[in-house]
């Protein structure tokens, strides 16, 4: 059926090294040495997607955050505000319900959900899978909003071209060195509901000195999909990107 | 967090590779975990019970060997244990590191008839 991702095939990255009689207690058993990285079959399959993607010239990018931090807010005000300039595709990561997959439907924008169930990442075969429901040929930028976890989607290579964080400033400054697998993976950290400032206790600049003592290269910036404050510079992230990605 | 996802494949690797070398009985499966990777072993040992249920690898051992986590620091360059989480150089204080072993996940061997 799915040729690409050999859904029921065996496992073909693994080499197999010697598989020699050893002969122990019971005198039948043998030990066969495998080394195969549990992860490789996705890392294989993200390669594929990747590849997918660069031959369309499709911008991916795989939002992850904590549950709430706005990653579905912000993709309505995106899609919105860019409808017209930018043509999008979404894929909406969620546990149970499609109220997040509703959200963005609303916009007029195609996205497909996919229920990971008891699932705490999307991994690549389900990217490669959910994207045939689009015309590639015809998007510009491809949204992957990953499930809320900062730990698991670190791990899975999705074929994007950058991983971003949203980190609300209702979390806590200390975010980026509690999960710094995840906040050394991302390419750009958006620091959202700003217009919260006033009534909270958050360290702006201290949060933003944790997130570049963790990786030092990452960008940053600082928005709001109440107040709009600060989406025009992730709007020009994003045509910047897309712009690299076409050249 | 994933330990469900990740313990059905390596049942799915076992019995591939039983199948494979014509083995009819799996004795044991080795697995290394590295202790930056986000997975707790004893989660994996708990889900392998449940996972291997009905399968050829219903009985079987499951061994979890660690892997230490090991990163070098971008700042002073030097190479330093490192503890699940908490990526601080213990030589120069820098937050900066590159991992360089623990974030594994790999099926080693397996004992079988
Ligand atoms: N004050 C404020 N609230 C926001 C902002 N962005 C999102 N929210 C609220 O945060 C909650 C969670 O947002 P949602 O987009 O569902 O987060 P997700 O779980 O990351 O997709 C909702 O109640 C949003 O209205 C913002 O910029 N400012
Ligand atoms: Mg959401
Ligand atoms: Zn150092």
């Amino acid at each position: 059926m799915c040729i690409d991702c050999g859904c029921n095939s065996h496992p073909g990255s693994a080499h197999q090294h010697d598989q020699h009689g050893h002969h122990h207690d019971g005198g039948t058993s043998r030990t066969i040495r495998i080394e195969e990285d549990l992860l490789a079959k996705n890392n294989r399959l993200a390669a594929s997607n990747r590849a997918r993607f660069r031959a369309v010239k499709i911008l991916a990018l795989n939002l992850v955050s904590s549950p709430g931090s706005g990653k579905t807010s912000l993709l309505e005000r995106t899609l919105s505000d860019l409808a017209g300039r930018i043509t999008f595709a979404v894929l909406e990561g969620d546990l149970q319900t499609t109220n997040d997959a509703d959200r963005i439907a609303a916009t007029g924008v195609p996205v497909k959900q996919l229920n990971t169930g008891a699932g705490c990442h999307l991994d690549a075969h389900m990217v490669g899978h959910g994207v045939e429901a689009f015309d590639l040929e015809a998007t510009d930028i491809l949204m992957i909003e990953n499930v809320g976890n900062l730990v698991c989607p670190a791990a899975f290579d999705l074929g994007e071209d950058h991983k971003i964080v949203v980190l609300s400033v209702t979390e806590g400054e200390d975010k980026p060195l509690k999960y710094p697998q995840m906040f050394q993976a991302a390419d750009l950290v958006l620091i959202n509901k700003i217009d919260l400032l006033p009534y909270l206790q958050f360290n702006l600049e201290q949060c933003k000195e944790f997130t570049r003592q963790v990786n030092p290269l990452v960008e940053i910036i600082e928005l709001s999909c109440h107040s709009g404050e600060g989406l025009a510079t992730w709007y020009d992230w994003l045509s910047r990107e897309f712009i690299r990605k076409r050249a | 967090m994933h330990e469900l996802s990740l313990t059905q494949n390596i049942v799915e690797l076992a019995v591939q590779y039983a199948n494979r070398n014509n083995a009819v009985a799996i004795r044991s499966i080795t697995v290394e975990i590295g202790a930056l990777s986000g997975v707790v072993a004893d989660a994996v040992a708990f889900a392998f019970d449940v996972c291997s249920k009905g399968t050829m690898a219903e009985g079987a051992r499951l061994d979890i060997r660690r892997i230490a986590g090991v990163g070098r620091c971008l700042r002073c360059l030097r190479e330093s244990q490192l503890e699940a989480l908490t990526h601080v150089c213990p030589l120069c204080g820098s937050l900066a590191l590159e991992t360089m072993q623990g974030q594994e996940m790999k099926f080693t061997e397996m004992e079988v008839d």
